[in-house]
């Protein structure tokens, strides 16, 4: 048995609607169950083909089994957990099966407030610029179907449905606008869900193994994006501090249990550089800082090895002022306890190396000459920088030092902090970012992934904690020039560090400003922007009431203009002193059910009327038309008297 | 009614039984200055109607009948050497008669068409390089089987937008039949019709319709007509300008032979299926609509303004 589908609901729309639904579900895909989208999907081709063909819909009996089918599955795979996921899903699978219950006009418009609905938990997981567009752009399409949905006859073209759709959502610009500026908001992603994603997300960590950050290099995801006061430093002075690590057991480094700094053993040159950062979430505690930071931050720590550790991970968009200093001097009077810890290697691990070390350390007298014979042999030796090194086995750093000789800055700075240790020079390895790529659009520096970068700090006595970058001897392009400079021809390189052709890192830039300015106007509009905001409007100490009262104030304000604009556009349609009173007996008319036909012409419509009405009122009448018809259709002009008469007569006429 | 028609349609009406609303419209064609497409199955009386206007207003009549190896000579004329008078003298055609029935035009071939469509349009035809006027007035009423017929050349588009108007005459009711059968000979009754008015007088009239007041409303009216069928999606192709201009020609003249001197909407929405029908298609879904209907829907569907 299958139900018939109601006339109005023609092909054409059908699909329309189907087609533009699937688009507001696609984002959702990969999100959901992979037997929901499936089953979606199927649902969807399923109810386009019933409309093309013009065949009838399952019975409610097979529906109904469907729908407590779907239920029970979405409980198996969410259990009785029902969150966000579990949520999607389920409306997913509903409104597929309410497409198969698509007959009547009625039921168009629930799918289509479903659609709405579902744009919405688009943002539950993504809050981009082109997301934005693209559930825009949904938006559009649904509300063309709304209107599509309202003509009575079909009619295949979409072009003025689109226009109209585009118009109203056009014509609520402003009041979206009052909304977002003035409607309260809270702290946080306002959902406050845990993001589940957030565990995908990439960045340091605090280990280092081989191949950790090679990897990481072949990321284009921006790490964060840093607005400087004054011109920025040049790029060999960028070096991002991230964490900090000093124990290895053979294979990787790791940093932990740092304690907070008290002391004060910093001697500085100069002012310090002021810029602003914003971090994007990458679900860890550092927040990034050029070499040396020279202030505290409100809710971070700053640790004894200066990382800025922020109390709680790093789960949202994060804007912060931070100063540094260029030119500095520190930690000469480091604790012995640290210096023994920069000092650790484990046993059994990399003996060529120490005998190397050994041998350096017998022919220098002081660390720094350590030091210079170490950079020689990354110079003199034929070392290559790469971002595909060779894999290591279990000595890698003697296998490195003496094999393979291609490697990535971790490499680099590992070996050089074991040579170090070996020799007796206290290191110890910083991780972090160095460079970024100036925006010239937005004026700001982006600094991504592919920045990661990894060097060494080592303890000179009375000079303290001297940086020292190993892979700058190697391969100075790649602190001069940034990474796309250093690898060789052929090597991978994420897309967006690529240095290609100028007016695609001219598009390039722009988009990233776009999503910058997207980050922080729209998405970085938070509580205390708002209230910010409110001072500056004029109220003393804003509240929530005074939003709500601004908020209903300038929303009728903005109300009454768009009215006030509609109806000067009516007005200026029916500028006829002798269409009025016409259009006043049609309407007088009506109301007793003799209106016009739609088409029906005066004279046919006053002739129809009156052999309906007692005959002196169908007298007047007649008359009333053919004054009517001579005035607006005659060839002399309409006189005052005349169409005073018409007026009077319109209004005399009871009915 | 205006009272130097009414003569002409109760003459003509007599002969043609039961078909009051064609013979109105193809008087209101004449008046316009329009030519006249009948589109209907053979026996229908169409050749009775053309003659019987052309008897009833005074005018000289001719037939061409339209085969598939007539050539324009057999429509336009032939200049034939004179032994006596030692030149070539020109033997004009069936064009040069004020009314022309082109019979079964869609049966000759398009190159002969062409000859006739252009004698309409231009009001005058060029043989061996020599420009001859026609006769004033002068008014084509071809007809033309329905072109699903056997060995037909259907007019294309451009060519039937130079008719002013299409129209079918249909078959009688049953009393209208009834009376024709046992009434007497129509041929007869043709020859015995005497002229209502004389070709002076008739152009005379046609310059009187040009003059029927369109008023800035009426004219809004044929606009938003013409702006709907090009905007609706039902419609393959909208109304030309020249389709608006003979809209507005018709509609003068269907207000005078009703004795006004303004054009009303209602006379607009009279001539509009003869006028547009053949000038619209409509797209799938209405396909099989006819040109009435489908002028119907047009005068449904847009407001008067």
């Amino acid at each position: 048995m299958s139900i018939p589908v109601a006339e109005n609901l023609s092909t054409g729309r059908v699909v329309a609607l189907i087609g533009s639904l699937a688009l507001v579900v696609a984002p959702h895909a990969v999100r959901i169950p992979l037997w929901i989208a499936l089953i979606a999907t199927s649902v969807m081709i399923l109810r386009a083909a019933l409309a093309w063909r013009g065949r009838g819909l399952p019975p409610p009996r097979l529906l109904v089994v469907l729908a407590i089918g779907s239920i029970v599955g979405i409980w198996l795979s969410f259990g009785m957990l029902f969150n966000r996921d579990a949520a999607v899903a389920l409306l997913v699978l509903m409104l597929c099966l309410k497409m198969m219950e698509l007959r009547s006009l009625r039921d168009a418009v629930v799918l289509i407030l479903l659609g709405y609905f579902l744009v919405i938990t688009n943002f539950l997981y993504s809050q981009t610029l082109p997301m934005a567009l693209y559930l825009l752009g949904c938006v559009w399409l649904i509300t063309a179907c709304l209107v599509a949905f309202q003509y009575r006859t079909a009619t295949p073209d979409p072009r003025p449905m689109l226009r109209m759709s585009g118009l109203m959502l056009a014509q609520a610009i402003p009041l979206m606008l009052v909304f977002f500026l003035l409607f309260p908001r809270v702290q946080g992603p306002l959902w406050g869900l845990p993001q589940a994603s957030a565990s995908a997300l990439s960045g340091l960590s605090d280990s280092m193994s081989p191949g950790s950050l090679s990897s990481l290099s072949l990321s284009d995801a921006v790490a964060f994006r840093v607005e400087f006061d004054s011109p920025p430093p040049k790029a060999n002075k960028l070096y991002w501090r991230g964490p900090v690590l000093w124990d290895f057991d053979g294979r990787t480094w790791r940093g932990g249990d740092a304690a907070p700094r008290i002391g004060r053993d910093i001697e500085t040159v100069g002012t310090p550089i002021r810029y602003t950062i914003t971090l994007e979430p990458h679900n860890m505690r550092w927040m990034f800082a050029i070499d040396l930071p020279a202030q505290r931050l409100e809710g971070a720590l700053q640790t004894q090895d200066f990382q800025l550790l922020s109390i709680r991970p790093v789960r949202a968009r994060q804007r912060y002022a931070m100063s540094s200093h260029l030119d500095y001097r520190y930690g000469a009077n480091e604790p012995r306890r640290n210096l023994a810890r920069a000092l650790q290697l484990p046993e059994g691990f990399n003996p060529r190396a120490r005998k190397l070390a050994a041998d350096l350390y017998a022919r220098s007298s002081t660390a720094d000459e350590v030091v210079q014979s170490v950079l020689a042999l990354f110079r003199g030796q034929p070392f290559y920088y790469t971002l595909v090194p060779p894999e290591l086995g279990r000595d890698g750093i003697d296998e490195f030092l003496f094999e393979t000789r291609r490697g990535f800055c971790e490499h680099y700075a590992a070996s050089f902090v074991f040579l170090m240790r070996a020799a007796g020079v206290p290191a110890r390895i910083v991780t972090g970012y160095q460079g970024g790529v100036l925006n010239p659009i937005g004026n700001y520096l982006i600094v991504r992934q592919s920045e990661a970068h990894a060097w060494a700090e080592v303890w000179m006595g009375d000079e303290g904690w001297v940086r020292v970058d190993p892979t700058a001897a190697v391969s100075p392009m790649r602190i001069e020039a940034g990474i796309a400079g250093a690898v060789p021809a052929g090597d991978p390189l994420p897309l967006m560090v690529r240095t290609d052709s100028e007016w695609l890192k001219r598009l390039r830039f722009s988009w990233d400003a776009a999503a910058n300015g997207w980050n922080q106007w729209v998405l970085g509009y938070t509580p205390e922007r708002q209230m910010q905001m409110l001072q500056r409007a004029g109220f003393a100490r804003p509240n929530w009431q005074n939003l709500a009262v601004a908020l209903m104030a300038v929303t009728s304000f903005v109300t009454a203009i768009l009215c006030m604009l509609l109806l000067a556009r009516l007005r200026r349609r029916v500028p006829d002193p002798v269409l009025s009173p016409w259009l006043a007996l049609q309407a007088k008319l009506t109301r007793i059910g003799l209106g016009p036909r739609p088409g029906e012409g005066p004279m046919h419509w006053s002739e129809r009327a009156a052999t309906a009405l007692p005959a002196e009122v169908a007298d007047r009448l007649r008359s009333l038309a053919d004054l009517y018809v001579r005035l607006r259709y005659g060839r002399d002009r309409a006189k005052g008297r005349e169409v005073a008469e018409l007026r009077r007569g319109v209004r005399a006429l009871r009915v | 009614m205006n009272t130097e028609i009414r003569p002409v349609l109760t003459a003509i009406g007599r002969i043609i039984l039961g078909k009051e609303r064609q013979v109105r419209l193809t008087c209101a064609c004449l008046l316009a200055r329009g030519h006249l497409l009948i589109e209907d199955l053979p026996g229908v009386g169409k050749t009775t109607l053309a003659h019987a206007l052309a008897k009833a207003l005074g005018l000289d009549f001719q037939r061409v009948q339209f085969t598939s190896d007539l050539l324009p000579a057999d429509i336009l004329g032939v200049s034939v050497f004179d032994r006596e008078s030692g030149a070539f003298k020109f033997h004009p055609g069936p064009i040069f008669s004020q009314v022309v029935l082109a019979d079964e035009v869609n049966r000759a071939t398009p190159k002969a068409q062409s000859a006739l469509l252009e004698a309409m349009e231009e009001h005058q035809v060029t043989i061996e390089g020599e420009t001859r006027k026609l006769p004033e007035p002068f008014f084509v009423i071809a007809t033309q089987n329905p072109s699903h017929q056997v060995g037909t050349f259907p007019l294309p588009e451009s060519q039937l937008d130079r008719f002013l108007m299409r129209i079918q005459l249909g078959y009688p009711d049953a009393a209208a039949e009834r009376a024709l059968l046992s009434g007497s000979e129509r041929r007869d009754m043709i020859d015995e019709l005497t002229a209502a008015i004389d070709p002076q007088g008739l152009v005379e009239l046609q310059r009187r319709v040009r003059e029927v007041h369109a008023a800035p409303a009426l004219l809004d009216y044929v606009q938003a007509l013409l702006a709907h069928t090009r905007r609706s999606a039902d419609f393959i192709t909208g109304l030309s300008p020249r389709a608006g201009l003979s809209l507005l020609n018709a509609a003068r003249a269907w207000a005078f032979m009703d004795g006004r001197s303004a054009v009303l909407p209602e006379d607009l929405q009279a001539v509009l299926p003869p006028v547009a029908g053949h000038r619209l298609h409509a797209a799938n879904g209405y396909a099989r609509l006819s040109s009435d209907d489908l002028a119907g829907k047009l005068i449904a569907e847009v407001a008067i303004p």
